[in-house]
């Protein structure tokens, strides 16, 4: 019995190594949910640059004040516009229907896009717009080609020229990479540090419970592992006569 | 204090037989004494079935089942509702933890012959079990509302428009709309939330017939067929001691790593890597967006592989269908086909040895290949491993008949 089992394993070993492997590259965010003053400078970020257009419609202003340490009058001064409460949720006044006209498609809201995307592929894609005089607001996306929106970041960052390729004989060239061309009012070092930031925040705000529940595990561990030795302890009293 | 509480109970048990069903079920059940590790899955498939309904119910007050609040209501629970978002990480976790618990019951049941004379109906129910298991689960994938509910539901509904001549009413029946809409979703919660009473009273059955022909063990030895008498009663099988104690405080070790593991998951990796929650299921569901990749959950891929591993014939995908329905209805069959004369895997040739090895392979390397996209060298392993998957059973009558066994001793072995 305990060979068929083994000899299962073994067999299964090389499904491992194919499951593993085959994501488009991604630049590492390398955020830190636990950096308070990260988190306080993303959330200005989102609400000044990208709120405008995209809401967190799940996400409420008191909630991410209390998480982030944000005090109630630095909320209303800094975050809260037009007739937005502390207790409302944070969205916006933009029409699904304008976001088609203005941009080709309805604006997503982006309470989970770090859950659904990845918090590495929004660190990359704010990184990696290139100037394409073909498309309506004059910008192209290396990870999401024929995107519908304007670089908002585009005077912080700069413009990044894009690099082509060609892989062999026939084929078209293809953008492959990006360079920066004219630098923007922040240094490319300045910068990811703001797009890091507003990662850290998105990841935030698509589960704001994480850190709490990273904290309660530990617990709930610790006191499964005691109660593991009681039973383990008990069963064996009990089992000592049976032979 | 005994002697009242000695009074209460026989005015009790002259209304209702609590000492005697206490009795017949766990303290003079008589059970195996060399049960190990692959038995602890029975009482934790309970656990599990409570767990799942109790965080349901927890849920169902907060979760509103129409295609316009259902997501955000998910969210609510995530976010505002009082330890929602434990709730709701111990419900999708245990959904994913019931079938590894159930799946590996049923590989023991394989292993120690558990579905052969006399047991044949209590295999039966389990595989109803199975099946009332994977029709709850199907329903409950669609009620949070994203992305990989919508089309997975979608994929899984136009299955049934695959059948001939009634294909299309069908699926319109099943759904109550011609896509899935806000109609398919109140009935599936509805559905959702009757199935798991049904899946209640289904363990019973189950628990009723175990106890009615007793557990089998690794050795797949009638312990009921053996000399009597132990140290509790002169009639109980010698071989076998009481449920309870002796298999309470056993099993109450296996529930406590089962729910430190589980636990695991739970607090620091409820997504599991996007096999528990997948990622596109973070997208609220879009009628006009088709995903690029559509994969059921992981405990529903190996069906899936084969149902993609089988060509359309006549333009049909029916034949599809009937592989991907009849891998699972063909377990029904299971205590016919197996003809050796010995019932555990101990005793059993190498044949059988290396066919269920076999099998037990190809359903985990089905159930990832069903999680990638098609792609002709992927179907092509698909096709192999589902034709491995069918020989097990269909040419277990042959290889059981032939294959060398081992003596089976009279008593369990320790």
């Amino acid at each position: 019995m305990r060979k068929l089992i083994i000899a299962i394993l073994v067999l299964l070993l090389p499904t491992v190594g194919f499951a593993s492997g085959g994501h488009e590259e991604l630049d590492k965010a390398a955020i830190d949910l636990t950096d308070q003053a990260s988190l306080q400078r993303g959330a200005k970020y989102f609400v000044n640059y990208c709120m405008g257009c995209h809401s967190l419609k799940h996400m409420r202003y008191s909630r991410m004040a209390e998480d982030l340490g944000i005090d109630d009058k630095s909320l209303r001064d800094n975050l809260l516009f037009g007739n937005a409460q502390p207790t409302s949720m944070m969205t916006n006044s933009m029409r699904p229907a304008d976001g088609e006209t203005w941009f080709g498609t309805a604006v997503p809201d982006l309470t989970l896009v770090t859950r659904w995307r990845s918090p590495d592929w929004v660190y990359t894609y704010l990184r990696s717009f290139y100037a394409d005089p073909a498309r309506p607001y004059g910008v192209n996306n290396l990870i999401f080609p024929l995107v519908g929106m304007p670089h908002v970041l585009g005077d912080l960052q700069g413009l990044q020229e894009p690099v082509m390729e060609t892989h062999g004989e026939g084929h078209e060239a293809t953008v492959t990479g990006v360079v920066l061309t004219q630098p923007g009012s922040l240094t490319p070092e300045e910068y990811d540090n703001m797009v890091r930031d507003i990662t850290a925040f998105l990841t935030y705000a698509g589960e704001p419970i994480k850190l709490e529940r990273r904290r309660l595990g530990v617990y709930v561990l610790l006191f499964l592992g005691l109660f593991f030795i009681v039973a383990y302890a008990l069963k064996k009293e009990y089992w000592k006569d049976i032979h | 204090m005994s002697a009242e509480k000695t009074e209460n109970l026989s005015w009790i048990d002259k209304r209702f037989p609590l000492t005697e069903t206490w009795k017949a079920h766990l303290s003079e059940y008589y059970a195996p004494k060399n049960l190990n590790f692959w038995s602890f899955f029975g009482s934790l498939a309970i656990l599990t079935l409570v767990i799942q309904i109790v965080s349901g119910i927890w849920l169902a007050m907060s979760y509103k089942p129409s295609a316009a609040d259902a997501f955000a209501s998910v969210e609510y629970i995530m976010r505002d509702v009082e330890w929602g978002w434990l709730i709701r990480y111990i419900h999708s976790t245990g959904a994913s933890a019931f079938f590894i618990v159930i799946y590996l019951h049923m590989f023991r049941a394989l292993l120690w012959g558990s579905y052969r004379k006399p047991r044949e109906l209590l295999w039966i129910i389990g595989v109803v079990i199975y099946l009332a298991m994977m029709a709850t689960a199907f329903f409950g994938y669609l009620l949070p509302w994203g992305q990989m509910s919508y089309w997975g539901a979608q994929v899984i509904v136009n299955l049934f428009a695959a059948v001939p001549v009634i294909g299309d009413d069908l699926s319109v029946w099943v759904r109550g709309d011609y896509v899935i809409s806000d109609a398919t979703l109140n009935r599936f919660f509805a559905f959702h939330f009757l199935l798991p009473f049904v899946l209640a009273a289904l363990v019973f059955l189950h628990i009723v017939a175990l106890h009615h022909v007793g557990s089998n063990n690794p050795d797949g030895i009638e312990i009921k067929e053996g000399p009597k008498g132990n140290r509790w009663s002169d009639k109980a099988p010698a071989d076998g001691i009481p449920f309870h104690p002796y298999y309470t405080v056993k099993d109450t070790v296996g529930v406590v790593v089962f729910l430190a593991l589980l636990s695991a998951v739970i607090f620091f990796a409820p997504t599991f890597g996007g096999l528990f929650l997948e990622a596109p299921n973070f997208q609220p569901a879009n009628p006009f967006q088709t995903p690029e990749h559509i994969a059921p959950v992981w405990y529903f891929t190996p069906y899936y592989a084969m149902l993609r591993a089988v060509p359309p014939m006549y333009g049909s995908q029916f034949p599809g269908v009937v592989v991907m329905f009849g891998a699972i209805l063909i377990l029904f069959a299971l205590p016919w086909l197996d003809r050796s004369k010995v019932k555990s895997m101990r005793y059993k040739g190498p044949i059988s040895k290396t066919m269920t090895g076999l099998f037990a392979v190809s359903f985990v390397i089905l159930a990832w290949l069903g999680m990638q996209p098609a792609d002709p060298f992927l179907t092509l392993l698909a096709q192999i491993f589902t034709s491995i998957y069918f020989a097990y059973f269909l040419l277990m009558p042959i290889y059981t008949s032939i294959d060398k066994t081992k003596p089976v001793p009279e008593r369990v072995t320790s």
